[in-house]
């Protein structure tokens, strides 16, 4: 009775060491493990490590593409920025130059204006002493003629009369 | 970046444990075996949950009758035949073969822009968490090296864990040999990592726990005991798991037969159905806890090597 006990401790209970078991368990893991390294672990690892590298630098190229842009916007806005402080310095600088060219325009005017006054009054000026000149002229001579008359005929004051008569006719004459 | 850390205490203490749990183990089987034993020559109908769970020559589909398997193969003194565990060992990897070719298939004819489906999507997932959190996470640096194994154990492991659910079938690991096979192979990777990472000096160099020489008469035989404490926790856990369900579940439905009433069913079946959804979740469980300490204790061995070298300059 305890002989058989103790043999079916060794060949029917649960910790009944089988070296037939051991070496099919051992025979079917390897096979097993080189099959399926070679059929599924190699192709299945390599595919997943693709997607991740594809992964991987699908979002790198996205981060750079929107970091590409962003850069874009902010020079297009910077761009836009200078356009405009560009287009109001050169209109700034356009009404300077159009109100400094109309100051100038009116002064030079006003010069031309005012020279031509000077010159038409010298003009006048001149003309005016010619004018005077020429009657002083003929005053004078007018004076030596009617002296020269009076002195012709110095004879009775009927006749000085009728020569001076005559004299202020003259002048009267000239004058108009 | 592991998740445990055991100490040298806490290693020889998990050994003791071990020890412990193997010698009650080993009573009430033995003392069950015999009574079958006994029994099997008076009365060849009386249920035993223990001879259920066993290795056997023959596939029972009662009420079906038996299906006898092959004997008598025997090389070198050794009987090779095959049992229904390793039967079940052949099932688990023609599954996985047929599975992954066709998962591979279907991979070759994927451009790199389209994703898997159906089947091959499932592979990829759990194909993509054993890499990512148990290889990548416990290993770290170098882990594509291991990843064929881890993967295969992991698949090996889940699919004889489902299998063992299938009625009429057998589970292949809740015998310890299958068990302590593999985990024999984890032990071996774990100590062929080691010695790669620091060379034999430094393997030998941490069997002394990098203390005082006059400590090493203690250490040595520690850190070796040790080394076999890992692959031994890992043949008992995965064994105990599986087979414990399955006794509960023929324990549960036992119970019918020894009160001898109808009455006890229902609440017997709805058990039992219980246990066996729980025998779903611990299939994987327990696949994944194997993975993982075998992950683990991969990493330990490269990691622990090399920072014992850091700090002994």
């Amino acid at each position: 009775m305890p002989i058989s006990g103790f043999v079916f401790l060794l060949e029917g209970s649960l910790l009944s060491p089988n070296p037939g078991l051991i070496f099919w368990t051992a025979i079917t893991f390897l096979l097993l493990l080189v099959l399926l390294k070679k059929l599924a672990w190699q192709p299945i690892l390599t595919a997943l490590d693709e997607r991740e590298k594809n992964i991987k630098s699908a979002i790198e190229r996205a981060e750079n593409a929107k970091e590409e842009a962003e850069k874009t916007l902010e020079e297009n806005k910077k761009a836009l920025q200078n356009a405009e402080v560009e287009s109001d310095r050169i209109i700034k600088e356009g009404k300077e130059y159009a109100q400094k060219m109309k100051d100038e325009i009116v002064e030079k005017a006003h010069l031309e204006a005012k020279k031509m006054t000077e010159n038409a009054k010298n003009e006048i000026e001149q003309e005016k002493q010619r004018a005077l000149m020429a009657l002083r002229d003929e005053v004078a001579e007018l004076a030596v003629k009617g002296a020269e008359k009076i002195i012709r005929t110095n004879l009775d004051a009927e006749k000085q009369k009728a020569v001076i008569e005559g004299m202020l006719e003259d002048i009267t004459s000239i004058k108009n | 970046m592991n998740r445990f850390h055991p100490t040298k205490i806490q290693s020889a203490s998990s050994l003791f444990v071990v020890f412990l749990l193997s010698f009650f183990m080993a009573m009430p089987s033995g003392f069950a075996a015999a009574e079958g034993s006994e029994d099997a020559h008076h009365d060849s109908e009386k249920l035993d949950a223990i001879h259920h769970v066993i290795d056997g020559q023959y596939f029972d589909f009662s009420p079906f009758g038996k299906l006898k398997l092959p004997t008598g193969w025997i090389v070198a003194g050794f009987d090779i035949s095959p049992t229904r565990h390793v039967v079940m060992l052949w099932i688990a990897a023609l599954i996985l073969i047929l599975v992954f070719s066709m998962v591979s298939n279907h991979y070759k004819k994927l451009s790199k822009k389209d994703a898997p489906k159906g089947i091959s999507n499932l592979m990829e997932v759990l194909v993509d968490f054993v890499k990512e959190d148990i290889a990548k996470q416990n290993i770290g640096h170098g882990y594509q090296r291991h990843m064929p194994y881890l993967l295969t154990i992991f698949f090996f492991i889940l699919i004889c864990n489902l299998l063992g659910l299938v009625p009429f079938s057998a589970t292949a690991t809740s015998n310890i040999n299958v068990t302590a096979t593999l985990a024999i192979f984890t032990f071996f990777i774990t100590q062929i990592s080691a010695i790669r990472a620091h060379g034999i000096g430094g393997f030998l160099a941490h069997l002394t726990g990098g203390t005082h020489p006059l400590m090493w008469v203690i250490m040595i035989p520690v850190e070796f005991i040790g080394l076999f404490t890992k692959p031994f926790a890992l043949t008992v856990r995965l064994f105990a798991n599986m087979t414990a369900g399955h006794i509960v579940i023929i324990s549960l439905l036992g119970l019918i037969f020894v009160f001898k009433s109808y009455m006890i069913a229902p609440v017997s079946v709805a058990f039992a159905l219980f246990i066996y959804l729980l025998e779903i979740l611990v299939s994987f469980l327990q696949a994944y806890i194997f993975t993982l300490l075998s992950a683990l204790f991969i990493g330990m061995a490269q990691a622990h090597e090399g920072h014992e070298e850091a700090s002994a300059h």
